[in-house]
Formats: C-alpha cells, structure tokens, sequence
C-alpha cells in the first residue's frame, strides 16, 4: 500500500510545478499553491521513503530508479530550505520540474515500489547518499543558475513586469548558487576521496571516471571565480554546464558500465 | 453610541476646494477638541486633514444632530467657499463611516492604491484628536485593518514614482543597496530626488559630475559626496554600481565607446544605469556589455504603470481584509446595546452574595481567615459560572436581529432596574 504515496507525491510536484509556471504567466496568487504542493508531495514522498527504508534489509535505494527516487527528495528537501521564503519561492520554477522529471523516471524503473532488497553494507549506503546529496545540489545550484539567467534577461529586455513578479536580486541567486554548489563540491569530494581509498588498481571505470571530470569542472568554476571574480552569466552558464555532464553524461557511462 | 462623518476628498473636491479646508495637525487636534467639548454633552472628535482629504468623525451617545454638527464644522472651514464645498462634500454615519474609514486606513481611497503614508496620517490624527470609547477602537480598528492590508497583500509593495521603481529595481539587481555607489550625472531636481531614494535605502551618492561643477558640488555637499567635471565619469562609472543620469545635455554624455575601456575591469559586476534625461543621457548600447543594465524614462514609467496595476488587484484582496474587520467592528458595536444589561445583571448577581453572605454573618464567626476566603471564593464562583453562558449568549445575540429582545427578557426576568424604582 505504501508505494501508492508515490501518486500523491508526483500529482503535487507536478501541481507545483504548474503553479510556479503560472506565476510567471501573472497569475501571483498560485505561488501559495506551489509551496503548498511541494510540502504535500515532500510529505508523501518522505513517508514513500520511511516505508522503503521499513521494509529493507540494507540500503533501499541501491537500484539506478531507486536512486532516482531519493534524488528527487533531496532535491525537493534542498528547495525547501529556500523555498519558504516567498522571495524565493520560484527558484521552483526550476527546480520542481526536474523532481517531477525524476520521480517519474524512478516509478518507470521501478524505484518507488516497497520490497526488500538485497542487503548492502554501511559503506555502500553512505557513498549513495552522499553522491545523490551532492547531485541534487548540483541540480538546486543549477536551478539558481538558471533563474539568475532569466531574471538577467528579464532586466536585460527591460520587461516592465519585473517588480509585480519580484525573483530574487541577481546577486542573491549568484550566491546562492555558489553556495550550493561549493557544499555539492565538498560532499562530492568526500565520496571521490572515500572511493580512492576503497579502490583495487585497474578497476577504474567511465562512471567514475566522468564523476571526478563533473568534481573538477565544479572545483574550476569555483576556483575562477574565487580567485579571478568570475560571476553573474559566466557562472551561470559554468554551473549549467556542470550540471548538463552530470544529467547526460553520467546516466550514459552509468549504464555503459 | 452613535458615530458620524462629513468630509471632502479627491474623488469629488478639486484641489481648489480641497486647500479652503486643509488643515495641519496643530490645527486639526484644536478642531478636534473645540469639536468634543462645545455643547459638553460626551461628544468625541478626531479631525483628519491631509492632502487627499479632510474629514471630521464625531461620536456621541445620542444622535440628534450628530451628522448636522459634523457638517457644520466641515462648511464652517471652508467660509466664503461653503457652498461651492456643501455638494461634493460626504456625509456618512455608523458602520459606512467606520468602513470607510478602514478602507482610508489601508490606502484604498487614496489616488494611489495602498500609498504608504496615509496610514501615519490616521495615527497622527487620532494621537492629536479627543476620541472617547467609540472613536478610540474605530481608530485602532483601522490601524489594525491598514496595517493587515499591507502586511498580507503586497498592494504597498510596488513603488508608485519613478524615483521609487529606480530604486527598487536596483534592489533587483542588488543583493540590498547598503553601502552602494551611486553616480549622479546632472545636478538637477529629478536626480537628487532619485538620489535621496536610493540613499534612504542604504546606498551611498560617491561622485556628482555636472558641466558646471560649482552647481556638482553644491549638490554633492548636501549629499556627502564629491562634485566632479563631466570628463572625470568613466572613471566614477568603473567604481560605481548605479548611475542616475539627468542632464539637460543635447546628446548622449555617456557612451558606449568611451566606457565600454573603462568597464572591462568590472568582470561582469552588475552595474544600473538609470537614464532620466530627455533626451536620453546614456548610450543604450551600454546594455550589450556583460553586467550592465540601461533604463531610461520610459522604461520606468512603463515599470511605474504595471506595479499600479498590480496594487489594483492586490486591492481586490485588501478589500476583503478591510471587509472582515469592519463586520468584526459592527459586531463590537453591536454587543454595546447588551453590554448595560449585562453589567446590572453581574452586579445584582452580587449584591445577592454579599448580602446573603452577611446574613449567615453570625454563624460564620468560628471560620479561620482562611476558610473565609474559601467560602468567599466559592460563592463568587458559583455566581460566575451560573451567569456564564447567559453573559456568552447575549453577547452572541447582540450581533443578531434578536439583541434588543433578548436584553429585554433579561431586563424582566431578573427584574433589573426595578429596585433602583
């Protein structure tokens, strides 16, 4: 029965997700809806999880649709933080689609069922959780870019609408997603570091092989910009690059391997 | 208790009639009181007096007259003007004068929705005025009912004035303008005006170039900054983070080709420019280099006519808040008429204590202190938890048709009233 919370959570991310796109379209009062149904799918899908990691022997969501799964949580656990403050309450409009996108992905795969799983060790299970926290502040960190780029062209055409549909100040989603991304740089290194230390010669693959290139282009961006003042649409685009290798590319050497 | 208004505002008055009456709050709180103390008869006044607006709220306990007199001292005002004044002037009374003066409190009668000093206005006039119990929780009412207008919908929100959308879209691209630079480009009226905006919102004037550069440094004294000649502004430009230019020059002052240098060691740094000047000051290609963002007088009147669209219909929303506080003021005004009753019926409940407690005095005489105040308590509370829920129900009954009748009934049933006869 647990895994039907899936729907609930999917049908409010995905009324999110609409609602936000509406704000931008003028309708101001749906941005009250959107926080509401990310809350309420937050919800669902933290007691989908509670369920799994119930009836688990090990590390519930070692499979790729599994990981799917937590990911979107984060993701959504991460915009949350941000999220309730109505200044920045459209950094969902970013956000909330991808967490739609991968909670689908993880019900196709067959992530978001409740059974048990084959039991994993403690190691196995900190290295997933780590990787997916920093991947989903690479996504929430993207998310900001993003926004930093549309409210930029927002400024940029002079759209008149700017103050009735107030984003954050370009500065403040320049920082932030500096922010974010310095802490899914940090976790990410944790994991490359722990791996190394767990790593047999010659048993280096594509998947971890483009998970440190992902660590050194974030780890680039950041050094530039601390040390040069690369910021505002050149870091934007920096983040997003990062972030397109870590959706596409990833997935890709991850089944290749 | 009964409440009048008579006033005159923009929505009727012209500015010419409106100045006959217009009053400062000095004056405004000697009305007040001239108003409440005439004819001695508990009469309250709050007199409100700004540009938009002068209106004159009285309140009594008994109505005869209450509108004439408040009528009066409004055409009084006037004098020679009187009455060109009588046919646009508003007379209202009870729960409409009390709703309107919510909605005034909130910024929906003002000619920008939601203007934010309206509701200082009705502070200081209510500070200043001789309200008594019924004026005294109008007035906080409205307070109330103002600020909850501002607080839950964004109507006060979007600036109203260029000067104002200049400065909050650089808080768009700011993460806050504390300790900011601004560049003034002219020293005329419009920039110092657009300055002292930004300057209430933390930023810093650093540089105020004009071609004549005694005028730059008059301006720049008064605003802590220095004055320099038109040739030193790449330079102050490359520093600054906004730029209000308002020059009356033919052509373009800053352009593409001369800062386009200048800025490179920026690296993208956000940088506004604010182009007031007609014709424009600021080349618009500036908003091609990486960080920087041009506007000039249309765009802001264009950003100035959508945020007063949108106070438009957050105004839908504030008129909802202001509804529910005026119901909330006519049920408070309603529970008056059962309130006598309710105080005679509390005080005849105790006077029967006390006097049945003094009859048993002598059998009382061997009871330590102690169980004195025990028996004490006990009676009182007896005698409050039987008046309880008659006291709860009136109370209720009081904002329904059946107020009076129910007062009535308590009134015969507990003979209140007959024992003073």
């Amino acid at each position: 029965m647990a895994e039907l919370l899936v729907w609930p959570a999917l049908i409010a991310y995905g009324e999110a997700a609409f609602a936000y796109a509406g704000v931008m379209r003028g309708a101001d009062r749906l941005g009250r809806l959107g926080i509401w149904g990310v809350r309420i799918g937050w919800l669902a899908q933290t007691g989908l999880l509670v369920a799994q990691a119930l009836s688990s022997d090990g590390f519930a969501w070692r499979t790729w649709a599994g990981a799917l799964n937590f990911l979107a949580w984060l993701v959504v656990s991460g915009y949350l933080v941000w999220g309730c403050r109505p200044r920045y309450r459209l950094v969902g409009l970013a956000v909330m689609p991808v967490a739609v996108g991968l909670l689908a992905l993880a019900w196709a795969g067959g992530g978001t069922g409740v059974s048990e799983s084959d039991p994993g060790g403690w190691i196995l299970a900190a290295h997933a959780v780590l990787i997916l926290a920093a991947f989903a502040s690479f996504t929430i960190g993207a998310g900001a870019a993003l926004l930093y780029l549309l409210e930029e062209r927002r400024l940029k055409r002079r759209d008149a609408g700017l103050l009735r549909l107030r984003l954050p100040s370009l500065e403040a989603l320049d920082r932030m997603a500096a922010r974010i991304t310095l802490v899914g740089l940090a976790l990410l290194s944790l994991v490359v570091v722990a791996g190394l230390t767990q790593l047999d010669r010659g048993d280096v693959d594509a998947t971890m092989t483009v998970t440190v290139v992902v660590l050194a282009l974030y780890g680039l961006v950041l050094v530039v910009r601390r040390e040069v003042g690369l910021r505002g649409r050149r870091f934007a685009l920096g983040l997003l690059l990062g972030f397109t290798l870590v959706a596409i590319v990833l997935p890709i050497t991850h089944f290749a391997s | 208790m009964k409440l009048a208004l008579a006033g005159v505002s923009h929505h009727q008055a012209p500015l010419a009639l409106r100045e006959r009456v217009a009053i400062d709050l000095h004056a405004a709180a000697s009305l007040a009181r001239r108003l409440a103390s005439a004819d001695g008869d508990g009469c309250e006044a709050v007199v409100l007096s700004t540009c938009n607006r002068t209106e004159l709220y009285l309140a009594r306990p008994a109505d005869d007259g209450l509108t004439d007199r408040a009528d009066r001292a409004l055409l009084e005002l006037a004098g020679a003007d009187a009455a060109s004044l009588a046919p646009v002037a508003y007379r209202l009374t009870d729960e409409s004068a009390a709703l309107h003066l919510f909605r005034v409190a909130a910024g929906l009668d003002s000619m920008i929705p939601g203007e934010g000093e309206i509701l200082g206005q009705v502070r200081d006039a209510f500070t200043a005025g001789a309200p008594g119990p019924l004026l005294d929780r109008t007035f906080r009412m409205a307070l109330h009912a103002g600020r909850r207008a501002r607080v839950e919908t964004a109507i006060g929100e979007s600036p109203s004035s260029v000067p104002a959308a200049a400065a909050a879209l650089a808080e768009q691209v700011f993460e806050g303008l504390a300790d900011r630079k601004v560049v003034l480009v002219g020293a005329g009226r419009t920039s110092e005006l657009t300055a002292r905006n930004l300057l209430s919102r933390g930023a810093v004037v650093s540089v105020v170039a004009n071609r004549s550069v005694e005028r730059a440094e008059r301006l720049a004294s008064t605003l802590g900054a220095r004055g320099v000649p038109l040739d030193q502004l790449p330079d102050a430009v490359a520093e600054a983070d906004v730029v209000v230019s308002s020059t009356s020059a033919p052509g373009l002052v800053l352009t593409h080709a001369e800062l386009s240098a200048a800025l490179r060691g920026r690296r993208g740094r956000p940088l506004l420019f604010v182009d007031l000047a007609v014709p424009r000051d600021i080349d618009p290609a500036l908003a091609e280099l990486d960080g920087c963002f041009v506007y000039d007088i249309d765009d802001l009147e264009a950003v100035v006519a959508s945020s007063l669209a949108g106070r438009r219909s957050e105004a839908v929303e504030a008129e909802r808040i202001v509804s529910a506080e005026a119901e909330r003021f006519a049920s408070w005004r309603a529970s008056l008429v059962v309130v006598p009753v309710i105080t005679s019926l509390r005080a005849r409940a105790e006077v029967i204590r006390s006097a049945e407690l003094a009859r048993v005095e002598s059998r009382l005489e061997n009871l330590s202190e102690g169980e004195r105040a025990a028996v004490e308590a006990l009676t009182t509370q007896i005698v409050n938890k039987l008046l309880h829920l008659p006291t709860v129900r009136l109370k209720e009954a009081a904002v329904t048709a059946h107020g009076l009748h129910y007062a009535d009934v308590v009134r015969d049933l507990f003979g209140l009233g007959e024992e003073d006869e």
